[in-house]
This record gives C-alpha cells, structure tokens and sequence, in this order.
C-alpha cells in the first residue's frame, strides 16, 4: 500500500512564494504550518506578519493573517489576544522589526507575560529595503549602510535580544535555533512546537529566534549562506535554549 | 429638584464612562497630563465590566493594542493629550489603511513641543487634516460639557463601527479637568452592535479574513484611495453637526468649539444687553466641517469672529465656508492662554 510522506500542510496556500533563491523564509512558513496542523489549531490562528520581506506572509498562509505597523508587531497581537484569549496567536517578525524599530514592544510584551508565540527572524540584514545593516549584523559585515563592514566605532554590537527577553521574569519559553542544515531545521521544528504548545497551555510568552540565510544581501550562493551559518553566525548568536 | 441620576464627575471620567456605555471592552493608554482622570478611570471600570485595561510601554504600542482589539472585532479605545498623540499618529494612519474602527481622545494641552500642561486647542490641523501620512479623515467630535464628553464618546463608537473609520473626541485640559454634574444613567441610550464578518476571529467555518494597507499590484492602491473618499464624502452628508444660537438677525457671528465655545456663547448675551446684535455658530463635528450651514448665516454683510485657543487654525474652515476674507475676524490665545469675554467683547467693539 503507498503511503503519503510528504505533503503540503492544510494551513499552506497552494502558490509558489516571491522569496528569492535559498531565502529561510520558505522554510520558517512551512515549520510553523506543519506545526498547526498537527495541533489541529488552524481556525483558531490569528498571525500577526512584520513590515519587511515577510509583510505578505498571508498570500501564503490559509489561516487569519493581519499585518501591523513596523515593529508594533507585540503590541498588535497583545490586543488580539488579551480580547480573544481562547485563539492562537502569533507574531512573524525580522530581526529589524523586532531587534530594532519594535524593541520597546517586544520586550514589554515579554515583561507582561502576553500569552502569544513569537517568531523570530534573524538573517542579520534589512532584506526588502536592499541589504542595509541590521541590528543583528555582525561585526565586519558588509551590507549596503556598511560597505566596509559593520565597525564596533561606528555602528556599535550585534544586539542579543534573545538574552536579553530571557532575563524577563514575564518570558516563559526562549530557544535560538537555526534552518541552516536539515537536522537544525528539525530542531527548529521542535522548538516551534514547544513554543505553540505552551501558548496551548496557557503558560505565557514563548520566543523562538530561528537563524536564517539570505543569500541575495550576503551576496553568497544558497549552500554557501548556510555554510556561513555554520561558520560564522553561530558564533556570534550560540544555538540553545535560553530560558526554560 | 435635584435629578437622582446626576453625579459630579470631571469631563475625563465622563468620557470613559460614555465609551464603557457604548460597549468599549477595551483601552491602552499612556500616562499624561491634563487627560490622566480618563486613564485612571478605565483602569477600573475595564476590571467591574469584564473588559481589558492596559497601561502601555508608549503611545505607539497603545494605538497598536488598540488596532489589534479593532482586528480581533472589538470596539476599542485610546486617549492622550498633544504630545501623545503626535506619537499616535502611525497608528491611526494604519488604522485608516486597514479600515479599522477606533476612538481615540486627544485632552488638549500647549503645543508646541512638550509645551505646558493648559488647555489648548492648536491640535485642530493634526485632528481635522488626516494627521499621519497619507488621504484620510478621522471624524472630529468636540464636545463643550462633561454631559458632552459622555454622550459625544457614545456616538463617536457608533460612528466608527458604522463607517470602519476612526473617531476622534477632541476635547481640552479644561474639559478633562473640570467637573460638572453629569447624567450617567437613566438614558434610552442603546449601544448599536454590529456585524463584522470582516474581523480575525479564527477561520472556522469560513475563508481566512486578511487585515492589510499594502496594496502593491498595480492601480490598486488608488481604486483602494477612491473608495475611501466615497466614504468620507458618505460621512460628510451624514454626519455634520452644529449649533447656533440667536443667529436669525445677527449682524457678527461669533464662531467657536469646545471651551472657546462656552465663553463665546456667554458673550453672545453681554453683547445683547449692549445692543449688538450678535450670534453664534459652533461647530460640533470638526470634520467633517460644517460649511453649508455656516454659509446660511452669511446674509452678504454678516461678519464672522472666529474665537480659538490657538494662533488660527479653525478659522481656514470658516474663510472655507465665508468666501470673503475680509468679513472674518479672528480672537486667539496661544499657549495655554483663555480668552475671557472682556477681551472677546473689546474685539467686537474694534470691528468695523
């Protein structure tokens, strides 16, 4: 008898998306879908997308999808929730939405304790904008605001945000994962999980930071940006769960 | 006979419990002055009704919260004074975008800058122009009383449910902070309670709703513009609103909201007494303004005294509606400063 082994999840929109070539965003959209799915939770989402590459997250998603002001992202889905409290409710965020212009949501939003889900996503450059540094880039990379790559003088650190929601006695639940090899892709998925599981549970603010590629603004091929990952990102940003 | 149901309570509180009246369940806020009453207030009443409170990191996060609840299908609120609402202005801007409907109050205070903690009202441009980026209107409300704020604030959520549109309550420091007995309960008011297939509840048992301002393809961002000036063109038949007050002989029309109003109203009658034959015009919905029925006053001589707490922003609406410069006078106090009739008066005497 066959049987099916993969599939495209119900909470996935049959379509193909506008990411570029070796993008993590593709991957990250179909994690969180499978991971809906198996909680059967898919009419209960309520997704909260970024202003960034990510901003028409809901012309791939087959679930309730609002977009929010760029970064207001936390603070949006903290008005969903605490007003329907038996609905999912997640936010899709960039590392500029969330590390930079929304600091002051997502940290307040951890600190309360929101029982929502963040996703977290750090590739450590302003994708739709042209590649401009993030706060996230790391120390001597090239974007397009630091052609000569990013200087501690000038553009000051890579900011750890993920370390800092972890000291919040409000944050409940905090894993830095990474999409750059099929066993961290994996590993992401089960954090993913145990992020939902505890809104699920009622349990408080959950936070996954996924490390990932992209390519066009790394000026790198697709395997080479996860090679970069390995060898380079990593370092700066330590896979691991920071708060359990 | 005192009326049982009357209580005193300052303008601030009035207006909470005005948006509790009309079903309001939800408000983020930000602490400033002179609108701290109406925060305060919420806090409490939000916990005996079964509603959420919550004090915010910033005012950007409360307009935010408050589209999130506007999402989730909830009649929501924010309030704060001018600085405040400077910050405010991205959510409202989205709010517009998304046709979104809220409240949002804004208790007037000296601009520019942090400017002072006294009444003004040189808000009007931000309030009545759009205020953030972009072709929209907020709906103005300004109230004058306590008994105003309570019952402007219920209208103004029936009005942003019926048009997926924001409202604005403009009222100033004195009308947050000074009390005056207001009828609380007893009215035949009915909160309305709308449908809104639009709003993210879950996708079950239906396709899954989308809330979005960005409009990529191309020609749809204008068809999206155009329709929103349907709209505001609807409102704008629909629901201006004013009132006059011994303008039938009136030879000046002194024209005036909110506090302004009040003092402009009384000198209406001191003026009487003296024998000047003076009238007044008050808008009440700021936008969409009044211009026809203000031109009905105007019997080709009438002058126009255009009484603000600002250097001159309302009187732009008027020369709008008057079409002759030279007939419409101005009497204006700036920085927390109120005009008193003495001063109004003397600017009645020296137009010729």
């Amino acid at each position: 008898m066959e049987k099916v082994v993969f599939k495209r999840p119900n909470s996935m929109r049959e379509v193909s998306t506008h990411y570029c070539a070796g993008c993590g965003h593709g991957i990250i959209h179909r994690l969180i879908c499978e991971i809906i799915d198996e909680f059967g939770i898919r009419e209960k989402i309520i997704a909260v997308a970024p202003v960034g590459c990510a901003v028409i997250a809901y012309d791939y998603w087959n679930f309730d999808v609002t977009e929010a002001a760029h970064g207001r992202t936390p603070a949006v889905a903290t008005g969903i929730k605490r007003v329907l409290p038996e609905n999912i409710v997640f936010t899709y965020q960039g590392d500029g939405d969330l590390a930079a212009i929304g600091t002051a949501e997502i940290i307040h939003a951890a600190n309360r304790g929101e029982n929502i889900t963040v996703i977290f996503v750090n590739n450590g450059v302003y994708g739709m904008t042209g590649g401009q540094m993030a706060p996230t880039t790391v120390i001597g990379q090239r974007t397009a605001t630091t052609k000569k790559g990013r200087q501690i003088k000038r553009d000051g650190f890579p900011i750890k945000i993920s370390e800092m929601i972890a000291l919040l006695e409000g944050a409940k639940f905090v894993e830095r994962t990474s999409i750059h090899t099929p066993k961290e892709i994996l590993k992401t998925k089960k954090a993913i999980k145990k992020a939902f599981e505890i809104q699920i549970k009622n349990e408080g603010f959950s936070m996954v930071e996924i490390l990932a590629m992209c390519p066009t603004y790394w000026g790198l091929e697709p395997v080479e940006a996860c090679k970069r990952i390995e060898e380079e990102v990593v370092k700066a940003y330590p896979l691991g769960v920071l708060k359990r | 006979m005192g009326n049982k149901n009357r209580i005193l309570i300052t303008g601030n509180e009035a207006c909470g419990e005005g948006a509790i009246q009309a079903g309001c369940r939800f408000y983020a806020g930000y602490p400033i002055t002179p609108q701290n009453e109406l925060t305060a207030y919420m806090s409490r009443r939000m916990d005996e009704v079964g509603g959420v409170f919550i004090q915010a990191e910033s005012e950007l996060a409360a307009i935010s919260m408050v589209f999130g609840a506007s999402v989730a299908g909830k009649k929501a609120m924010t309030s704060s004074s001018s600085p405040g609402i400077s910050l405010k202005q991205e959510g409202i801007s989205y709010l517009a975008g998304c046709e979104l409907p809220a409240v949002i109050v804004n208790i007037m205070r000296g601009g520019p800058g942090l400017g002072n903690i006294a009444p003004g009202q040189s808000d009007y441009f931000q309030a009545t122009k759009g205020g953030g980026h972009g072709d929209y209107h907020s709906v103005v409300l300004a109230p004058a009383s306590c008994q105003e704020m309570l019952e402007f604030t219920r209208i103004a959520f029936d009005i942003a449910d019926k048009y997926r549109n924001t409202v604005i309550i403009l009222g100033d420091g004195v009308l947050g902070q000074m009390m005056e007995p207001v009828e609380v309960t007893g009215s035949r008011y009915q909160a309305a309670a709308r449908e809104k297939p639009w709003a993210l509840t879950g996708c079950k048992g239906r396709k899954p709703n989308i809330i979005k301002s960005l409009l990529l393809k191309e020609g749809e961002l204008e068809e999206f513009n155009r329709k929103l000036q349907k709209k505001f063109s609807l409102i704008a038949k629909n629901e201006t609103r004013f009132e006059k007050y011994k303008t039938e002989d009136a030879d000046i029309v002194l024209i005036a909201y909110g506090t302004s109003s009040r003092i402009s109203r009384a000198c209406v009658n001191q003026l009487r007494k003296d024998r000047v034959k003076a009238g007044f015009f008050r808008p009440i919905s700021l936008w969409p303004f009044p211009y026809r029925d203000l031109k009905s006053l105007d019997k080709g001589k009438t002058k126009f005294l255009v009484v603000e707490m600002s250097a001159g922003q309302m009187i732009e609406d008027v020369r709008l509606a008057v079409q002759d410069d030279k007939r419409v006078h101005f009497y204006g106090r700036t920085g927390g400063g109120i005009p008193s009739e003495e001063e109004i008066i003397e600017k009645v005497a020296g137009i010729k």
